[in-house]
């Protein structure tokens, strides 16, 4: 347990930043899917849809209502199972039929409402339900507070979060320090896999951007982080690629250095096409 | 964007910034943001103390009643403790009061009738309470029948059953002398001093290698100020109720059975992962459940603790009156409830403390006590407690309000 928060420190330079796409063409996906198809009685929600997200990118996943966004990232997630398709991580084929699959895979979401106990501090939201400490007996252990704290203290300083003090309570917090809490707490686990559901819904100016920065900063420690919104500017800023799924179905993916948000409107409501049509989406998405 | 961090202040680091503030400062922060703690509540004690003494020319801050308040009141302090525990994590236990009587009359009956040793009749009262309290659990959180209406019918249930125990009589009469002993007997010197002494050792030598291991981690340090204020406010607090004690007969039992029941689980809730499983359930059942708790199980064991707790208030009244009673006290239930609330336990879950018993017993048992020295009747005494419990009960409804809306 003791390692878990020992990932590499932040790299100083934005070089990540610059090459995105030429250092992702060659390299395996961290998470890949294949073909995923996903119906709910009569409701085909997933239409053979592929995705991947690689090390070192932020991947923007847009859609309209119900096209099929949520579905996908609860299949990554371990919350739906996929009727058919396959999922692959770091090029190993997986079976994720629960939640603690996924954790154990190394795939963590943020889902919108934080999951958050207003009522206890930071330190003990960031290590609840895996404590350190000495066992007393099977259901109670104790808990080795310096331990948790520093801790705590190293991850916050890795993303560069701010807050006022590691023992406040979470609900004196703001909503970006509660949104950078949540994300702190899967990085403690381990996450190769971060999967933000709407990080920025609600959130002020000042606020978004404190996130926005924190998932560059995910991008920099060598993550791969998928970001689900509804608000494009927020997508351009932060993301390397975006994929646009309408009606079940994986339309578009856009290098954002070379596309408009009418591009990407355009796909998301289809009245116009992006580069590759609906039918051959798979094998589009193969070139990249 | 990596280049302005290192100018800017950092999560943690170094006591530098934080522990220059001294005393006053802090204070003032605290006031502005709201964060009394118990002071408001303390220093109504005071105050309600210090009016019942003018009023009663000195009656009542004299040792002898305020032994005789503690004996009077440290058993339905020990119902209080369990309330806070089912509080804590958000639900109510209306049926402590009637296990509590049941509980003493199974072990009165079990003495008198059965003539079983006090050792055995205590156990088995133990173990009603626990497996009362597992089923209360297992209705609560494996069925999700509201805690209200499962506890509501308990109290119906249990409150016939104690009279069908005691059948043919509605009390019986208790000849055990040990467990006449319980609630007749006090500690008296130098055994009450040796017992508290090396506690409060231990939590000296507790806080000062807490600091050394936080200083070696290069952690933010609590200001000398307030590392004194803590170890003062133990001693202070020791010396004074021992004081009182001593001057009067010495410490009951009861008081140090509440007080040691107190302590224990102070410990369980503060110290190890269970207490934080119990905060995290009170404060967010479902991101408790994600992050892997049981939630479950940690219903039913606080369910269960509960009327265990309840059990033992039981058997020290069924010691204090020398019987086993069917007339279960109509203020015992609601004055728990209250005295958990007053002392600053959340009736929405998920805070408060242990500790809230002590300074509920004080506050209810002052009003109680010192309305009867000034020769009014119990219609006075519920009157003002109602409005206490009111008056706690909003203040805890708007400080909840604050937290809701506050630095959002």
């Amino acid at each position: 347990m003791a390692e878990d928060a020992s990932l590499p420190p932040a790299q100083p330079g934005p070089t990540t930043r610059e090459t995105p796409g030429a250092s992702v063409a060659t390299a395996e996906p961290v998470l890949r899917l294949h073909n995923i198809s996903k119906a709910f009685g009569a409701v085909q929600a997933l239409r053979d849809v592929d995705f991947e997200v690689y090390a070192n990118e932020v991947v923007g996943l847009v859609g309209d209502n119900g096209a099929g966004k949520s579905t996908l990232i609860k299949t990554i997630a371990g919350v739906n199972i996929p009727d058919t398709g396959e999922i692959f991580v770091d090029g190993h084929r997986v079976s994720i039929s629960t939640p603690q699959d996924a954790t154990k895979l190394g795939i963590e979401t943020v889902y919108q409402d934080l999951a958050l106990c207003d009522n206890l501090d930071v330190v003990a939201n960031l290590f609840l339900g895996r404590e350190d400490g000495f066992k007393l007996t099977p259901f109670v252990r104790t808990l080795d507070e310096t331990e948790m704290e520093r801790r705590t203290v190293d991850v916050l300083k890795q993303l560069d979060v701010k807050i006022p003090s590691v023992r406040s309570v979470v609900a004196t917090l703001s909503g970006g320090q509660r949104q950078s809490i949540a994300v702190a707490k899967t990085i403690l686990r381990n996450a190769k896999v971060i999967l933000l559901d709407e990080p920025t819904a609600a959130l002020g100016v000042a606020q978004t951007r404190q996130v926005l920065n924190l998932i560059r900063r995910l991008r920099e420690q060598g993550l791969a982080v998928v970001v689900i919104s509804h608000n494009l500017a927020d997508v351009f800023e932060v993301t390397d690629r975006v994929i646009v799924m309408r009606l079940g179905r994986r339309v578009s993916t856009f290098d954002v250095r070379a596309t408009t948000a009418e591009q990407v409107v355009g796909a998301i409501t289809g009245a116009e096409f992006g580069e590759e049509p609906a039918e051959s989406a798979q094998a589009a998405s193969g070139q990249e | 964007m990596s280049s302005d961090v290192s100018t800017k202040e950092r999560v943690g680091q170094a006591p530098t910034s934080s522990a220059n503030g001294t005393f006053l400062d802090e204070m003032r922060v605290r006031l502005r943001k709201g964060e009394f703690g118990q002071l408001p509540v303390l220093l109504t004690l005071v105050l309600v103390m210090l009016f019942f003494n003018i009023a009663s020319k000195g009656v009542f801050l004299h040792p002898r009643n305020l032994s005789n308040l503690v004996l009077q009141q440290a058993v339905v302090g020990t119902l209080a403790l369990g309330s806070v525990l089912v509080l804590l994590i958000g639900e109510i236990d209306l049926s402590i009061a009637a296990v509590s009587y049941l509980c003493g009359a199974v072990m009165v009956k079990l003495s008198v009738d059965h003539h079983v040793s006090a050792f055995v009749a205590i156990l088995a009262a133990l173990v009603v309470g626990l497996v009362i309290g597992l089923v209360n659990g297992f209705f609560v959180s494996y069925l999700r029948v509201p805690s209200f209406i499962v506890t509501l019918a308990g109290l119906l249930a249990y409150s016939g059953l104690v009279l069908h125990v005691l059948l043919p009589n509605t009390t019986i009469r208790l000849e055990d002398n040990a467990l006449k002993a319980i609630a007749a007997q006090y500690v008296i010197f130098p055994w009450d001093v040796l017992i508290p002494l090396p506690l409060v050792a231990i939590y000296f030598l507790f806080l000062m290698r807490q600091r050394l291991a936080r200083a070696k981690q290069g952690l933010r340090l609590s200001p000398w100020w307030d590392f004194g204020l803590r170890i003062g406010a133990v001693v202070v607090s020791v010396a004074l109720a021992l004081f009182v004690f001593e001057q009067y007969q010495g410490v009951p039992i009861t008081a140090i059975v509440l007080l040691g029941l107190i302590l224990v689980f102070w410990l369980l809730m503060r110290f190890t992962t269970f207490g934080r499983h119990v905060y995290a359930v009170g404060g967010n059942a479902e991101a408790a459940r994600r992050a892997g708790i049981n939630v479950v199980g940690i219903r039913i064991a606080i369910f269960g603790l509960a009327s265990t707790l309840a059990a033992t208030a039981g058997i020290l009244e069924a010691s204090r009156i020398i019987s086993g009673s069917a007339q279960i006290d109509p203020t015992f239930l609601l004055n728990a409830i209250a005295m958990a609330v007053i002392g600053g336990v959340s009736l929405f879950g998920g805070r408060g403390s242990v500790w809230a018993v002590v300074i509920g017993v004080l506050i209810i048992g002052s009003l109680s006590n010192g309305l009867v020295l000034l020769g009014k009747g119990t219609d006075i005494e519920q009157m003002v407690e109602g409005a206490v419990l009111l008056i706690a009960v909003t203040v805890d409804a708007l400080a909840r309000r604050r937290n809701a809306t506050g630095l959002r």
